[in-house]
């Protein structure tokens, strides 16, 4: 959000790049015997600059939470490069992973699940200093208090245990256990969608006010899509493993050229929509990232789809200042 | 117009340890013939455990329906015997669930669920429930019926098993079908299948919707009026496009604020604080710890509820000051 105030089209170097990312999981067999593949992610590419907030969305099953945990090393890639500052990621992860995670950090969907419940608060977010060796055992309750009241606690949540807290009051623990390495880059994986509407607000504004003081950059995964044209720069939109569009909000918003990001966004239901304007719904669901399309991923609930579509896989390419995945775009746009 | 569905002072407790916990107070709303209401809420408001007590689906034991009448065609649903109570449920009310592996048997065919209902309900031969079965699954767009009914639940994705879930409530052509947050679980692009399926039956059949939703884009889709609540009571009631466009409970206004993402990437308006505990309400209006416009009364008196103009009113004792 502050690389808003940069002029049009300066770029800042990128702090966290993913290159043609691949990720396949063995199916069926348990031990990967029977031979299926789950396709998970088919080459994306992306890249996270300071500041910004890049947001990657999606539906079940189009990849975006194993594209989060790829680049924040929790499941290391099948293939493509992953570089942080620049340098080779998976070479960073095994000799020093301690390294990439003072700089890349993340928070995850439900905070009961992602906190520890037999640890108190002031442990939670004091480990991450004790490990990175970040500050004096002296020092380091002040350190937290200082953390704590950083994401809107008070001093009397040190010692509460995350049973005691409210779901928005445990999401800002995870947020300042994340923040307390003073990392460069926060994937943010559904952060606020466990959350009540009158709380993901709350939380929202936090992300946002800490971004604007630190710097930080956010990858942020949501399949809220209003909320991501909130607080988003760029916009990725993913399917079955793929980025099919990506470009930034204001051009997004402007027009979709991709037919799914056309029906993703356009299925939201959204206050203040005339009735009887939204779109006729997609067909069918998703197919299986085990028996993957041949082609196009999408021709097979595409409502423009051709012969060609079944036969060749489209490229990402630029279209009308954005990169978009579809063979047909410029006869769409037009 | 007389009304399909009346009910009226339904409150519902549940006794806990640590007190007696009530999940729904004294609440009142009516729905006409062919229209849909959406009860909506946040986790705690008591929208669910309101939708249960219609049809008596609060297991015994748990918790229990003290006071108010839920009348279905001016007959009161909690006075009926259990014996006639069952003729209501899946024949003349039908409802939906948010997780339909839950209200799915796992052990039972998709055919075989859906065949019960008619037999028991139409009476219906094996045979002909069976090929009646086939005819619902394609009404609600499964494809290949014929080879669906003799699958199981985990055969099934997310929005087929909730297409099947509306098939068996549809079985019987009830006049009101109770939907508790049925899409919550799915993908925005099966929601509005689901939700484009379920309005074309309402067409269709001229049922009546009542949608549990917490989700204020969907009740704006879907919904004629709208009952908003706040810690179990009913806090504002009306037309939706009234409702939206001049909410007179503060907690509807917040609501809607945070709901309304501006997409010019400025602060958002927040609700500050969180629900009250239902164990320790405050003694006035419960929403007035958080609410920007409570004064000195809202701490000591519950506001009744007001009318606000025609067909809106709204508990507050400010009701009507809150900004849009």
């Amino acid at each position: 959000m502050l690389a808003r105030r940069r002029g049009p089209g300066v770029t800042p170097p990128p702090i966290l790049e993913a290159r043609d990312l691949v990720k396949r999981f063995p199916a069926g067999g348990g031990l990967g015997l029977g031979g299926r593949t789950v396709h998970a992610l088919n080459g994306v590419s992306l890249a996270i600059a300071a500041g910004e907030t890049l947001a990657v969305v999606g539906e079940s099953g189009c990849g975006k939470t194993t594209l989060a945990h790829c680049l924040t090393g929790l499941t290391t890639p099948s293939a493509g490069r992953l570089l942080l500052d620049g340098e080779d990621a998976a070479a960073m992860l095994r000799r020093e992973p301690m390294r990439f995670r003072r700089r890349v950090q993340i928070v995850f969907q439900d905070p009961y699940a992602s906190l520890n419940p037999r640890r108190r608060v002031a442990d939670t977010v004091g480990d991450a200093l004790r490990i990175h060796r970040l500050c004096p055992r002296r020092a380091r309750r002040d350190r937290v208090a200082a953390l704590i009241a950083e994401v809107g606690l008070g001093e009397e949540h040190l010692d509460r245990f995350p049973h005691e807290l409210s779901g928005g009051q445990r999401q800002r623990v995870a947020i300042a256990r994340a923040l307390a390495v003073e990392p460069a880059v926060v994937v943010c994986d559904e952060p606020v969608s466990a959350l009540d509407v009158s709380i993901q607000a709350q939380v929202i504004n936090l992300l946002r006010d800490l971004q604007a003081r630190r710097s930080v950059g956010y990858l942020f995964i949501s399949h809220n899509l209003a909320l991501v044209r909130h607080i988003a720069r760029r916009i990725a939109v993913m399917y079955l493993g793929e980025v099919v569009e990506t470009g930034t909000t204001a051009e997004l918003r402007r027009r979709l050229l991709h037919p799914y990001s056309q029906a993703l966004f356009a299925a939201a239901p959204e206050i203040g929509r005339p009735p009887g304007t939204a779109r006729p719904p997609l067909s069918g669901d998703v197919p299986s990232p085990i028996d993957m399309p041949r082609g196009c991923p999408f021709h097979t609930r595409c409502p423009h789809a051709r012969a060609r579509c079944a036969a060749e896989a489209p490229a990402l390419r630029p279209v009308d200042g954005r990169m978009v995945r579809c063979h047909f775009a410029e006869e769409l746009s037009a | 117009m007389t009304d399909l569905l009346r009910v009226e002072g339904l409150s519902v407790e549940f006794p806990t340890a640590r007190g007696v916990v009530r999940a729904v107070a004294d609440l009142s709303f009516a729905l006409g013939r062919g229209e849909t209401v959406a009860l909506v809420g946040e986790s705690g408001s008591g929208k669910s455990t309101a939708a249960l007590s219609l049809l008596r689906l609060v297991p015994p034991g748990t918790g229990r329906v003290s006071a108010g009448r839920v009348l279905l065609d001016g007959e009161d649903l909690l006075a009926l015997p259990a014996a006639a109570l069952r003729k209501v449920r899946g024949a003349r009310v039908g409802m939906i669930f948010q997780d339909p592996m839950m209200a799915l048997n796992p052990v039972f065919t998709i055919g075989a669920q859906i065949a019960e209902t008619l037999r028991r309900h139409a009476g219906m031969t094996a045979a002909a429930a069976e090929a009646r079965a086939i005819e619902l699954l394609r009404r609600v767009q499964v494809p290949a019926p014929e080879r669906r009914i003799r699958q199981y639940p985990h055969n099934l994705s997310g929005g087929m098993r909730q297409r099947v879930m509306i098939a068996i409530a549809l079985a019987c052509r009830p006049a009101l079908l109770i939907a508790d947050e049925p899409t919550t679980a799915l993908d925005v692009t099966v929601q509005a299948q689901v939700l484009a399926l379920v309005a074309d039956l309402k067409a269709e059949l001229g049922m009546a919707v009542l949608l549990i939703t917490h989700d204020l884009g969907v009740v704006w889709e879907t919904a004629q009026r709208v009952v908003v609540l706040y810690a179990g009571r009913k806090v504002e009631e009306g037309p939706v496009a009234t409702v939206f466009a001049r909410p007179g409970h503060p907690y509807t206004a917040g609501l809607l604020r945070a709901a309304r993402w501006q997409e010019d990437g400025g602060r958002l308006a927040e609700i500050p604080g969180t629900v009250p505990s239902p164990l320790a309400l405050p003694p006035g209006c419960a929403f007035a710890p958080r609410c920007p416009l409570a004064v000195a009364r809202c701490r000591e008196a519950r506001p009744p509820s007001q009318a606000l103009g025609r067909d809106q009113e709204a508990a507050c004792w400010r009701a009507g000051e809150a900004p849009a």
